[in-house]
């Protein structure tokens, strides 16, 4: 999960990190009245940034400075409903002004190629930080963390040494990573950003942004994460999907999937995507995935049921591909399973949509068989995943 | 011979007791592992009763179950939130080889229980969130089902549990010296690389098979590996081209970042190493069969 920016400066400064006052608000009227209280210590000055999970918000125009609260609330008024990198601004942060004398760059993040932690650092911030990696990696400082260690004060000193900052500047800039080392490892963080990290006219450290993805496998120990996902943004059929417990992912094709495992799901959107260049609809389109759905190992009546029925309630799909190989379950369960599904969705109220299944591995024999006995209408069985998944990229091109 | 698991393995079962493990060591004893014991701290001294008059006793930790019964090999069913505990006793007690199966594992937990172990030096890790591994008539540790192909010379690592299956599945007129599932999280503990080496200095294999999917960059670290030190014969298979750019898709390690995790890049890595890479797991198979029947010939 990735927080927005004014969830990780209230997450920073729970730990101690230095941020400067910030509010959120959704209306103009909010933002004025969030930048009388935010401005009060900056002289009135605020600035109005635009809540969006995506890099390039200032050049988008979503960043705006505000002298009084009334240029606030109308650069509120224009930043919200703004569309940034196609997402829509919802939220703006009323942060106070600051006067910067230099901009930094730290980050800590999750560094699968070493499975270790890789804490980075320059001296030079505020810009594209991809970039700077690129053109001058000798100004990006690069040093491992121990997960373990974690990033204590020998650590910092390494990594602020490493940048080379000023002496002067050391001990303050030491604390403040010690205590962003602190949010990764208290909040189960797989990435804590901040950039700009910058000194201020009077030589204090602040973290002026923020960018945090936390690790949904550790909601166990957090039970306050929840409250902090955002599911406005998310598809209804991802929502959908959510709520039965699915791994849903909604995609832009017309041909539903459903597998066991999510690498057999990767694998069968490849496989459909290829076959559905070999189709062409009337509109002179190629049949694609709508979605990836893995049903896991235990593929069940319900979870069939469960996972047709958001499926079939997508419009844009007018074909499903059933793609299951029988490791641990066997074909006959999931047979069964596919048979009480259209039982389920039947009492739903929901017709059925041309349906093809490959059952492989365990008791294929038995599960195909009680496919063929069912009669289940607009459903086909072809024994092979490539076979299935170029007869449903042809049902998908035929259909309207 | 076989990679990292023969008909010698003496395996325990952490977790043993839970209805996962239950069902799983019920399986594993069914393909001819040895299990001999399970650990739980709160069943220590009890006997579990498994079908075929086969009687599985529970002692109260890794290192007493090693002590009494010469245990090499420990898989591990516990529930995510307990399992990093589980992986450091099994590191503490030295036994050589841990099969982590349990999903859902904090990658914190992943990547400190990784240090811990690398730290020791005494223990190799399989997992999180894999179906272990099986040679094919000698021994099973996790839940690859034994019944889809019998021993062979082919050597299978892969990201995914059901494309291990399908792969062994589509090649069991050959069958495999060793079928590894590495597991799809963003850490794990034994990699392509090191299975990629294992196979090679392996008699027993003649192929091998390596399945990927986006995300990091184990498969170009895999193609380097190849290109210098592996001449033994290597198909490959890569899931997720049509995956979107930043959605996980299923695996907590499936994700493509910007552009680094493709599935492209992964193939031409593979590709400018030699590898023959199938589009499709069929294609795949029917790579690896042609070089079989060559081999053959």
């Amino acid at each position: 999960m990735d927080l927005y920016e004014y969830q990780a400066r209230d997450m920073f400064e729970a730990h101690g990190v230095p941020v400067l006052a910030g509010e959120v608000a959704d209306t103009p009227e909010l933002a004025r009245a969030a930048a009388e209280r935010v401005g009060a210590n900056s002289g009135g000055v605020v600035v109005v940034k635009a809540q969006v999970k995506a890099g390039g918000r200032g050049k988008a125009g979503g960043v705006k400075l505000a002298r009084t609260p009334d240029e606030a609330a109308a650069h509120a008024e224009a930043i919200l409903g703004m569309d940034i990198k196609g997402l829509t601004v919802k939220q703006v942060m009323i942060a106070e002004g600051a006067k910067i004398a230099e901009e930094y760059y730290f980050s800590l993040l999750l560094d699968r190629s070493n499975r270790s932690y890789l804490a980075m650092c320059s001296r030079e911030g505020g810009m594209d930080i991809e970039t700077l990696a690129v053109e001058h990696p000798e100004k990006l400082a690069r040093i491992a963390v121990d997960p373990i260690a974690g990033l204590d004060a020998a650590k910092a000193r390494e990594i602020i040494d490493a940048a080379g900052f000023d002496e002067a500047d050391k001990d303050a800039l030491v604390q403040v990573l010690m205590r962003l080392g602190e949010v990764y490892a208290a909040e189960d963080a797989t990435l804590v950003e901040v950039n700009p990290l910058v000194k201020t006219e009077d030589g204090q450290i602040v973290a002026l942004d923020g960018k945090v993805s936390l690790d949904n496998n550790a909601a166990f120990r957090h039970p306050d994460h929840e409250a902090l996902q955002d599911h406005s943004a998310t598809d209804p059929l991802e929502m959908l999907a959510l709520e039965k417990d699915l791994n849903y992912v909604k995609l832009d094709g017309n041909i539903g999937i459903i597998g066991n495992g999510a690498g057999l799901v990767m694998s069968t959107l490849d496989v459909v995507a290829y076959a559905g260049e070999e189709f062409t609809a009337a509109d002179g389109s190629h049949p694609r995935p709508a979605n990836f759905l893995d049903i896991g190992g235990g593929a069940n009546a319900e979870v069939m049921a469960d996972g047709l029925d958001v499926i079939f309630e997508d419009a844009q799909v007018k074909a499903v591909f059933v793609n299951v190989f029988g490791g641990i379950t066997s074909c006959d369960a999931v047979a069964d399973g596919i048979v009480a599904a259209y039982d389920i969705l039947a009492k739903h109220g929901k017709s059925p949509k041309p349906l093809v299944v490959r059952l492989d591995g365990n008791n294929a024999e038995l599960g195909r068989s009680i496919l063929d006995g069912a009669g289940l209408p607009l459903l086909e069985r072809v024994d092979t995943m490539d076979g299935a998944a170029r007869r449903v990229a042809e049902l998908a091109a035929l259909a309207d | 011979m076989a990679i990292f698991l023969t008909r010698d393995s003496k395996v325990i079962v952490q977790g043993m007791t839970g209805s996962e493990g239950i069902k799983h060591t019920t399986r594993m004893l069914a393909s001819g592992t040895q299990i001999v014991g399970g650990v739980n701290p709160r069943k220590a001294g009890t006997v579990v009763d498994f079908p075929g008059d086969v009687r599985v006793p529970v002692f109260g930790s890794v290192a007493e179950a090693i002590e009494a019964t010469g245990a090499d090999v420990s898989v591990i069913f516990v529930p995510a939130p307990f399992t990093k505990a589980a992986v450091v006793e099994a590191v503490d007690a030295a036994i050589p080889l841990a099969v982590v199966i349990t999903e859902g594992v904090a990658v914190k937990d992943t990547a400190e229980f990784f240090e811990y172990a690398q730290t020791a030096g005494t223990t190799r890790l399989i997992g999180p969130n894999c179906p272990g591994l099986i040679s094919p008539g000698q021994s099973n540790a996790g839940i690859i089902p034994a019944d889809i192909s019998g021993p062979g010379r082919i050597g299978l690592v892969s990201k995914s549990g059901t494309l291990t299956y399908q792969m062994m599945f589509e090649l069991r007129d050959f069958g495999f010296s060793t079928g590894v599932g590495i597991g799809g999280d963003p850490i794990i503990g034994t990699t392509h690389i090191d299975c990629l080496k294992a196979f090679q200095d392996d008699p027993d294999t003649d192929v091998i098979v390596m399945i990927g999917e986006i995300g990091g960059d184990a498969e170009e670290r895999a193609a380097a590996y190849i290109k210098d030190h592996v001449t033994k014969p290597v198909v490959g298979y890569v899931a997720g081209f049509t995956a979107p750019e930043g959605k996980t898709m299923g695996h907590a390690g499936a994700i493509v970042t910007g552009s680094s995790g493709t599935a492209l890049a992964k193939q031409e890595a593979l590709e400018a190493a030699g590898v023959k890479v199938g589009k499709t797991p069929s294609e795949a198979a029917q790579l690896t069969r042609e070089i079989m029947q060559g081999l053959q010939r």
